[in-house]
C-alpha cells in the first residue's frame, strides 16, 4: 500500500547566485516566508548574488532589459530588445518594478534582510566569490553573519527535512 | 469545518483551527485559544490584537511589515509575542482569518 505520509518542512538552505532585482527578491521572499512559518532558513549569497548583501549595491540592483523575453511593456505590449539598450530604460524599468513592489508592502533590500534576521534567519555570503570580486566582510551589510566556504555551508544543510533551493 | 468550545461559547473554526466568524471573539476566547498555542496573553499581545483585528476589519492585507510599522512592537518583538510562526498564530488568537500574505 502506498503511504503519503508527510512530515513538515524544517529548514531550507537557498542560494542566491544572481543580483537581479528577480533573483534576489526570489530568495529574499523565500526565506522571509520560511521564517514567518517557522521554519529555520539559512541564505547563502554567491556570485552576482554578492550585490544583494553589500552595501553599496543592495537598494540599487536592476532587472535585465536585454535578453529578458517575458519583458513586456505595462499593458502586455510588446518591449522590443533594442529599447531595453538605450541609456536610462533599464533603470527607469528598475524603478518602476520597485515601485510596483512597495505598493505590495514588499521591501528594499537592506529593510527585507532587516526582516528575515529579526525573525531569526540567517545571512552568509560566499567565500570564493568575495575572493573573485575583491569584497572585504566591511563592504557587506552588517545582516551577514559570516563568511563562508562551500563545505561550511553544506555543513549547515543537515538534518532531517532540509532543502537546499537554488533560485 | 469544525466546531469549538473556548471559554464556554461554542464557536465554528476553519480545519486549521481559525474562527469563521471573527464577530464572535472575545478577549476571553482569545487567551483560550492562545493557551492552545502555548501563550499566555499579555497586555502587549492584546495591544497588537486590537490593530491586527482592525485592520482585517478596514479589509486592509496583513504583512509582517506592516506589524513591525504599527508602532506597538517592531519585528523582532512580534516574533517573541508569537514564536515559531508569528502572523498565523497572531492571526488565529485574533480570531480573524488565516492572512493570505506572503510577506
Amino acid at each position: 500500500m502506498e503511504n503519503k505520509q508527510e512530515t513538515p518542512l524544517k529548514k531550507v538552505c537557498i542560494i542566491c547566485a544572481k543580483g537581479t532585482i528577480e533573483d534576489v527578491y526570489a530568495t529574499l521572499v523565500l526565506g522571509n516566508g520560511a521564517v514567518m512559518e517557522g521554519i529555520e532558513a539559512k541564505l547563502f549569497f554567491t556570485f552576482f548574488g554578492l550585490d544583494a548583501i553589500t552595501k553599496k549595491q543592495m537598494n540599487k540592483l536592476h532587472t535585465a532589459t536585454v535578453g529578458n523575453p517575458a519583458m513586456r511593456m505595462p499593458g502586455g505590449l510588446p518591449f522590443p530588445s533594442i529599447m531595453g539598450m538605450l541609456p536610462g530604460v533599464e533603470a527607469g524599468v528598475s524603478a518602476m518594478m520597485k515601485k510596483e513592489m512597495d505598493k505590495l508592502d514588499i521591501p528594499p533590500v537592506d529593510e527585507f534582510l532587516d526582516m528575515i534576521t529579526a525573525g531569526g534567519g540567517e545571512i552568509y555570503a560566499c567565500k570564493l566569490a568575495m575572493d573573485m570580486f575583491k569584497l572585504e566582510k566591511e563592504d557587506l551589510s552588517e545582516h551577514v553573519k559570516d563568511v563562508l566556504t562551500v563545505g561550511d555551508f553544506y555543513g549547515m544543510c543537515g538534518g532531517e527535512n532540509t532543502q537546499i533551493i537554488f533560485t | 469545518m469544525a466546531t469549538k468550545t473556548f471559554a464556554g461559547v461554542s464557536i465554528e473554526v476553519s480545519a486549521e483551527g481559525y474562527m469563521m466568524d471573527a464577530s464572535q471573539w472575545t478577549k476571553e476566547i482569545g487567551t483560550e485559544i492562545a493557551k492552545e498555542e502555548g501563550i499566555e496573553l499579555t497586555d502587549k499581545h492584546f495591544e497588537l490584537i486590537d490593530f491586527i483585528r482592525n485592520k482585517v476589519n478596514n479589509g486592509e492585507t496583513l504583512t509582517i511589515r506592516g506589524i513591525g510599522k504599527s508602532g506597538i512592537v517592531d519585528i523582532k518583538g512580534f516574533y517573541q509575542l508569537f514564536p515559531g510562526a508569528p502572523l498565523k498564530k497572531a492571526t488565529k488568537i485574533s480570531g480573524v482569518p488565516k492572512p493570505a500574505s506572503c510577506i
